[in-house]
C-alpha cells in the first residue's frame, strides 16, 4: 500500500464509517475494510478505477466530486478522506466545507509545494518543479491549486477548520529530524486530519 | 449439430409453459383463477440451488433473452450479447431464468388469452397489472422451480424496476439487485409520452375497444405510432443524428408526404416490425404498469424509508445520454440506498446511445458489470 495511505489507516478508528473522495482503485478502502472493519464508500470518476473497486468488492459511486456531495446527508460519515486530490480541484474551499458537512472529521493529503526541491527548481532553475510527488509538466499537470504546508494551515484558520493531527513526510514517507525542524521545507507530502473549529 | 449457431451462444432453447392453478389477486383487486407463465432457462442449477439468476424484461421484451429457437433461427434472444457461456452473465456458472411478464403477449396469460368466464379474449377486461404483480408472479415461479433465493435479479429499464421491487418485496429472496437504466418512478414527461402512445392505439378505428382479436383488422396503425414514438425516446438526439443524419432515401427531396428521410423509413420499419409480434392491449397494460410504479408512495414519497429493509446488494447503472430515464433518476435510487447504509455500486456510463444503451456492448458498461457479476459468481462458488 502507498505509504501515505498507511499513515491514514493509523488515524482511523476501527469499525468507523469512511467516505473516500477520489478513491482510485479502492486500495485504501479495501485495507480499512479488511483490517479495521470500517464501512465505506468511494467516489471515483475514472471508469477503470471504478471497475477495480467493484472487483475488490468496494462500494463505489461513479461521480465527479466537483459536482458536490449532495447525495450525502450531513454527518453521515465518521471520516471523509481525500488523498492527493485537493490540488487538482476547482474549488478546494467548497470541497473542504462539503467534507466537514458530510463527515465529522476530514483527512486530506497533498504534495507540499514548499518542499525544498520545488523551491530549488523555481529559484535556481527558473522552472516549474517536476519531481516524484509532482511528476507532470506545467502544461499537462492536473494540479491547478498547489499549495504549501503554510498555505494550507492559513486557509484552515481562515475557514474555521481545526487541525487535529498532522503528519509531514519525505519522499520515502518517513518522518525525520529535518521534516520535524522545518516541515514546509523538508516535507514532500503533507497529511492532515481536521474538523470544524466550532 | 449447432454448426450454424455461434459457439458462445446457449444454442437452441425451448420455452416452457408453467401453469399456476390457484387464485391470484392483483393489486387492483381483480382475481384470476390461475395463470400461465412462459419462461426459458439456460445453464444448470447447482446442488445448493444458489446460482440462479432472474432476468426481468423491458417493455417490448419477453422470456426469450438468449439463444435461438431453432438451428435456422437468425435472431438471437434480446440480451444474447450478455448471456451465454463465458459471457458477462455466464451460463457455465449461473442458472438463468427469464419469464414473459403476466399480461404479456408472448405466451404468458394476458389480454389476448381466453377468459374462461366469458370464453372470449380478455381484451380490456384483463386486470390492470402492476410491477408488484409481476414480481409476485415471478416469486411463484421461483417457488415452483425450487429457488428460495436468487443470486441476483437483473433488469434494464422496466426490468430494472422489477429488480428494485424484488429487493423491496422479497428482501430475503435475492442476494443482489442489478438496476440498470431504470427509475424508481416515471417522470411527468415519461407519463405524458405513455399517454400519447395509448391514445394512438385507442383512437385507431380498428381498436374496437380492445376487442379486436377475432376481427380481420387489428389496431396496427395505432400500435405502430406508439412504437415509433417510443423509439424516439429510446435514442438520443446525437445517436439519431449519427445514425441517420438528414440522409434522404432517394438522395433528393420529392415534395411529398412519403417517407423521404432515412429516419422516417427507420421509424416506420421499426413500427411495422413491432406490430407483427406485439399486442396493442399488452402495450396499453404495460405502459400503465410503468406509470403506476412508485414504491415510495407507500412511505409518503420517501424512497429511503421504503428501502430501509432491503438486504440485497445493489449495482445501479445509468447512461449519460439516456433522457428517458436519465442518470439523476438512478442517482435517486443510489441516494436512498446510501441513506440506509446499504451496499451499492453505481456506474454512470458515458455513451451516446440513449436509453437503449443498456442493451449494448459499451466497454465501460461491460467491464463494470462483468466485474460485478464476477463477484456474484465468486460468492456463489464459495458457498
Amino acid at each position: 500500500m502507498r505509504p501515505d495511505l498507511e499513515i491514514i489507516s493509523r488515524w482511523i478508528r476501527p469499525d468507523s464509517s469512511v467516505l473516500d473522495l477520489g478513491c482510485g482503485d479502492g486500495a485504501l478502502l479495501q485495507s480499512l475494510k479488511d483490517d479495521q472493519g470500517i464501512r465505506g464508500y468511494g467516489l471515483e470518476i475514472d471508469s477503470e478505477n471504478v471497475t477495480s473497486c467493484i472487483k475488490k468488492g468496494i462500494n463505489v459511486i461513479q461521480t465527479d466530486i466537483e459536482a458536490g456531495l449532495s447525495d450525502f446527508d450531513a454527518n453521515s460519515f465518521d471520516y471523509v478522506i481525500m488523498t492527493q486530490t485537493i490540488q487538482a480541484i476547482n474549488d478546494p474551499v467548497k470541497v473542504i466545507h462539503e467534507m466537514l458537512r458530510v463527515g465529522r472529521e476530514a483527512i486530506v493529503t497533498f504534495p507540499n509545494f514548499g518542499y525544498w526541491q520545488c523551491r530549488f527548481d523555481l529559484v535556481f532553475k527558473g522552472r516549474m518543479p517536476v519531481n516524484d510527488a509532482l511528476p507532470n509538466f506545467w502544461y499537462n499537470t492536473p494540479n491547478i491549486h498547489l499549495c504549501t504546508i503554510a498555505d494550507f494551515e492559513r486557509l484552515a484558520k481562515k475557514e474555521g477548520v481545526k487541525i487535529m493531527q498532522r503528519s509531514v513526510v519525505d519522499r520515502k514517507h518517513k518522518n525525520n529530524i529535518r521534516t520535524k525542524i522545518w516541515p514546509n521545507f523538508f516535507a514532500e507530502i503533507a497529511l492532515y486530519r481536521f474538523c470544524k473549529a466550532y | 449439430m449447432n454448426n450454424c449457431l455461434p459457439k458462445n451462444s446457449v444454442g437452441v432453447v425451448t420455452p416452457v409453459k408453467w401453469c399456476y392453478e390457484h387464485d391470484f389477486t392483483f393489486k387492483c383487486g381483480k382475481v384470476l383463477s390461475g395463470f400461465e407463465l412462459v419462461y426459458e432457462t439456460y445453464g444448470q442449477l447447482n446442488n445448493n440451488r444458489s446460482n440462479a439468476i432472474l432476468i426481468c424484461h423491458a417493455l417490448s421484451g419477453d422470456h426469450h433473452v438468449a439463444g435461438y429457437h431453432s438451428e435456422n433461427d437468425k435472431k438471437a434472444g434480446w440480451w444474447d450479447n450478455f448471456i451465454g457461456p463465458g459471457k458477462i452473465i455466464d451460463t457455465n456458472r449461473f442458472f438463468v431464468v427469464c419469464s414473459n411478464n403476466l399480461g404479456g403477449c408472448s405466451g404468458s396469460t394476458g389480454p389476448s388469452s381466453i377468459n374462461p368466464a366469458t370464453n372470449r379474449h380478455y381484451g380490456l377486461d384483463f386486470p390492470l397489472v402492476t410491477v408488484e404483480d409481476w414480481v409476485k408472479g415471478q416469486a411463484l415461479l421461483a417457488d415452483y422451480l425450487g429457488i428460495d433465493r436468487w443470486a441476483a435479479v437483473i433488469g434494464g429499464s422496466m426490468g430494472g424496476m422489477q429488480s428494485l421491487r424484488w429487493a423491496i418485496d422479497y428482501p430475503d429472496r435475492l442476494s443482489h439487485a442489478l438496476v440498470i437504466a431504470a427509475t424508481s418512478r416515471l417522470s411527468t414527461q415519461n407519463i405524458a409520452f405513455n399517454e400519447v402512445a395509448r391514445r394512438a392505439i385507442m383512437s385507431d378505428p380498428d381498436f374496437a375497444n380492445g376487442d379486436y382479436y377475432d376481427k380481420e383488422n387489428k389496431p396496427e396503425q395505432g400500435l405502430m405510432l406508439a412504437r415509433m414514438l417510443g423509439h424516439i425516446t429510446y435514442l438520443s438526439d446525437d445517436a439519431m443524428r449519427d445514425k441517420f443524419g438528414r440522409e434522404l432515401s432517394d438522395g433528393r427531396i420529392k415534395f411529398g408526404y412519403d417517407a423521404e428521410f432515412e429516419v422516417e423509413n427507420y421509424l416506420r420499419y421499426q413500427g411495422r416490425k413491432f406490430v407483427d409480434f406485439f399486442d396493442a392491449n399488452t402495450y396499453l397494460l404495460m405502459t400503465k404498469a410503468l406509470d403506476y410504479f412508485d414504491p415510495a408512495v407507500d412511505a409518503d414519497g420517501d424512497l429511503s424509508a421504503v428501502l430501509k429493509d432491503v438486504q440485497a446488494k445493489f449495482f445501479v447503472a445509468s447512461f449519460t445520454s439516456d433522457w428517458r430515464f436519465n442518470p439523476s433518476r438512478s442517482r435517486e435510487i443510489v441516494k436512498a440506498l446510501l441513506d440506509n447504509d446499504k451496499d451499492v455500486s453505481y456506474l454512470e456510463v458515458e455513451a451516446e446511445y440513449g436509453h437503449d444503451g443498456f442493451l449494448m456492448k459499451i466497454p465501460q458498461y461491460m467491464s463494470g458489470m462483468s466485474a460485478y457479476m464476477e463477484r456474484i459468481a465468486a460468492e456463489v462458488e464459495c458457498g
